[in-house]
């Protein structure tokens, strides 16, 4: 099959075209720009709509509308625009709606910079809208990914009825890689409980409001039991090299690339070193991540903020094992060089601990 | 008895009972002489005019309103405060055929909602909005309005709405009719029956001119809230008519319905089987049977080209030739660039890897070979190429303090030499004609390939084409390399 070498900031717009998606409502901002300008090229031609709307405020909305009439709709922006957004995805997640929305990190924060971070990690992956409610989130760490995830985005939507967040960084949404597109376009097709101004739908009713306690406490309990399931069944990771690995590292998005040449180097130094790549950052794979507590000594989060991600990780080792944390901010990537240093030191601290070869360790 | 005719019965698009209330589903949570219900009866009796009943899609945000769907047997959307014109425009756009009545209080269309609805008037979309205005916070409980009049107490007025300190009562229709987008405009009031009939006609126009396709439409209702006023239903509706139109007059503001031209339908929607095509991804479009041929050389290598410069040296593009060619003869390849604010005199650069190997980082910290187009690209990168690994320089000699021994480094004045062939912007290319003659990386026709791809015009190609052959001829000549 042919690949074509494209932009990751590409790959999510013609990923979605082809998952049916077919109305894009979005803001210029840097680094995700390119996600805008590709939609206003291909969406009209594939009998989409392209809007670049007023604020990210507004595209939101836009996309609450396009979704309440029942098409597959997305935006893409950067952090300050998504924290704009928040307020929309949470009237999305509570009017139980869905849709995708790529974030392409950025520095902040304030204007910070346009540079690769993953300082959106909360706002994304907490859901930092109010409210109970989660948005599942992706992290692809290739171009590939771009196109792949953001297909199953639309599927985890879908099938959720919830905000789906593709969650990569800057580095990830600029650079090019081939691409293999699947030969066939998915079909937009009907939901039974959209509004689409049609005798079908018309006494279909889209809201989040709900005044009464005991009915909204109903409706909260029967988003938690959404978001369980999600967490028993959506889970996605990549467990690279991890069978033997005493250092585990943790990494998403362009920090997982820089990570598995770290494995590669800290193993041709005789480290047993491996990589747990989350590809839903929320679910999260705690059970993975209990798992490799079994043979791992130390867990070593990498992770371009100050410590978001590492939480999560934590939350899931639960004390069985040291969590170790480095981060490079403001734009700058980890390089492979500092990170195995890291590696290096973390393994002379916690050695002595490292579990003998077919013994299982607490977990 | 007497038998009698019911000339204003019960519209048939309201429900007979409220059954998404909780309770006392026979009657509305309006309050006595509150003008909700007045224009809910309205708008719904124009809809049985219609006949849009199935069509209808009702939008409405937060206020007293926001239960708009206990009532009104359409299809109905709940949104965010003052978001309603957003939601409206991408429904309208997803289902042309529906008719969208975005149904906005004060505070919400004036206030939190602005950028939105002025928008949505500016670019002309094909909805209805009616706008409550009755001066006051109703649902939150009386405070001020952007619409409040001057002097007017409100719970964060309790002085009265003063000018100093809150400015003036916004005039949205006054505003809106300032633009080119809206196709009709007008403000009635509900201060007696007569008022009340001319609110009725021009609700009727306005979703009228919505089912013709014309445009935007907006009425603004001057509306009786007499719970936060504290008078009774004839008061309020007397304050409507005698104090509310002093500062907001009544009367069409805008109406170019008769040279308005309709809004041209969407184009239909291409087959499936076409959108591969559209998206250049189909059989064909995208070039290559990846053929898994190594590189040039006898070993195959991992190449880790750093790219730099000024912006403006077409780093990024001889970035990307290097990607494609390398795709092109079958190898892993990936770029990226460190990518910077579109403004002047910045620095460029990008991180190439070739690899007969699946990538792991495409960053390139430790490069084997450096693409240097200016002196500080040298400065910074030259201590990080790997021993025995490739330096390009674009100039005329190393300085003192910035050479090594350990690496091989050809110094030439690719921008010179492509002065000298005409054309300035391709000293880029010069320099990977010698990348390609000193290294025997890539073959040439995967490079011409690329350049083909990339570049589009037949000058360009041209000039490339001698530009390559110059740093060909560069890197055979004078020694070779210089250490």
């Amino acid at each position: 099959m042919a690949k074509q070498l494209i932009k990751g900031n590409e790959a999510i717009v013609k990923g979605a075209i082809l998952a049916g998606c077919r109305a894009f409502y979005g803001y210029p901002i840097t680094p995700a720009s390119e996600i805008a300008e590709a939609a206003a090229f291909y969406f009209p031609q594939a009998g989409g709509v392209f809007l670049q709307a007023e604020s990210e405020v507004a595209a939101i909305n836009m996309v609450y509308g396009a979704a309440a009439a029942g098409v597959r709709v997305m935006t893409g922006s950067s952090g300050p625009g998504i924290s704009l957004m928040q307020e929309g995805i949470s009237y999305l997640a509570g009017a139980e709606l869905p849709c995708v929305v790529a974030d392409i990190m950025r520095g902040g924060p304030g204007l910070g910079n346009i540079a690769p971070e993953q300082g959106d990690y909360h706002q994304v992956v907490k859901g930092g809208g109010h409210g109970n409610y989660r948005t599942l989130v992706l992290a692809p760490s290739s171009v590939q990914e771009m196109a792949d995830l953001t297909h199953l985005a639309f599927e985890l939507a879908e099938e959720y009825r919830n905000p789906v967040v593709v969650l990569a960084d800057g580095y990830i949404g600029q650079m090019m890689e081939p691409v293999e597109f699947p030969a066939e376009a998915a079909a937009p097709h009907r939901l039974s409980w959209a509004v689409e101004g049609t005798a079908e739908t018309r006494h279909n009713l889209i809201t989040s409001i709900l005044l009464e306690p005991d009915l909204l406490e109903a409706h909260v309990r029967a988003l938690e039991a959404k978001y369980r399931r999600a967490e028993r069944e959506a889970v996605r990771f990549e467990s690279w090299r991890t069978e033997d690995a005493e250092i585990v590292l943790v990494g998403y998005g362009i920090v997982a690339r820089v990570l598995k040449a770290v494995v590669e180097q800290a193993r041709a130094r005789g480290l047993a070193v491996g990589l747990l790549r989350p590809i839903t950052l929320y679910p999260f794979p705690v059970a993975e991540v209990r798992r490799l507590c079994r043979r791992a000594a130390a867990f070593l989060v990498v992770e371009m903020s100050t410590g978001q991600l590492v939480e999560d990780v934590r939350l899931a080792v639960e004390g069985r094992r040291p969590v170790e944390f480095y981060s490079r901010t403001g734009g700058n990537v980890p390089s492979a060089e500092e990170t195995l240093d890291f590696v290096q030191e973390t393994a002379d601290r916690h050695s002595q601990m490292a579990v003998p070869e077919g013994q299982l360790a607490y977990g | 008895m007497a038998s009698y005719t019911v000339a204003h019965g019960k519209a048939k698009c309201f429900y007979d009972h409220y059954e998404r209330k909780a309770d006392l589903q026979h009657q509305t949570h309006y309050c006595p002489g509150c003008g909700h219900g007045i224009v809910h009866k309205l708008i719904a009796g124009t809809i049985d005019a219609l006949g849009i009943q199935d069509r209808t899609v009702l939008i409405s945000p937060v206020g007293c309103s926001v239960f708009a769907y206990y009532y009104l047997d359409v299809g109905n959307i709940q949104v965010a405060h003052g978001r309603a014109p957003a939601v409206a425009t991408a429904v309208k756009r997803s289902r042309p055929e529906s008719i969208v009545i975005s149904y906005q209080g004060d505070g919400d269309l004036a206030a939190i909602g602005t950028a939105e609805i002025v928008h949505a008037a500016n670019r002309g979309e094909n909805f209805t909005v009616i706008f409550i205005n009755n001066a006051i916070y109703g649902m939150t409980g009386g405070q001020m309005a952007p619409t409040t009049l001057l002097g007017q107490k409100s719970t964060t007025t309790p002085f009265g709405r003063n000018v100093w300190n809150e400015g003036y009562p916004l005039k949205v229709c006054e505003l809106l009719a300032s633009l080119t987008g809206p196709v009709y405009i007008e403000r009635v009031a509900l201060g007696d029956n007569k008022q009340i009939m001319r609110a009725q006609r021009a609700v009727r126009r306005a979703i009228e001119i919505q089912t013709q396709g014309l445009g935007f439409s907006l009425v603004e209702i001057l509306s009786p809230c007499p719970t936060i006023w504290k008078m009774n239903p004839v008061e309020a509706q007397h304050w409507v008519k005698e104090e509310m139109t002093k500062t907001f007059p009544l009367g069409v503001f805008r109406d170019r319905t008769k040279e308005a031209e309709r809004r041209p339908a969407p184009a239909h929607a291409p087959p499936l089987a076409e959108i591969p095509r559209i998206l250049g991804i189909a059989n064909g479009a995208s070039r290559r049977a990846a053929a898994a041929a190594p590189l040039n050389d006898a070993e195959p290598r991992d190449l880790r080209i750093k790219v730099a410069g000024f912006g403006g040296q077409g780093v990024l593009l001889l970035g990307q030739v290097l990607a494609e060619a390398g795709l092109d003869a079958g190898l892993e390849v990936s770029w990226l660039p460190s990518y910077g604010p579109e403004m002047r005199s910045g620095t460029s650069n990008c991180h190439v890897r070739l690899s007969a190997r699946p990538i792991d980082s495409p960053l390139v910290s430790r490069p084997n070979v450096l693409l240097a187009l200016n002196e500080p690209s040298l400065r910074k990168f030259l201590p990080t190429v790997e021993p025995g690994g490739w330096v390009f320089y674009n100039g005329t000699a190393l300085a003192e303090d910035c050479h090594r021994e350990d690496v091989q480094i050809l110094v030439r004045p690719f921008t010179k030499m492509a002065d000298e062939l005409g054309e300035t912007r391709a000293g880029n290319i010069v320099m990977l004609g010698a990348l390609l003659e000193s290294t025997g990386v890539l073959s040439e026709q995967h490079v011409n390939g690329a350049l083909r791809r990339l570049v589009k015009s037949e000058r360009w190609l041209e000039i490339n084409r001698l530009a390559l052959a110059a740093g060909r001829e560069a890197a055979r000549k004078g020694n070779g390399h210089e250490k």
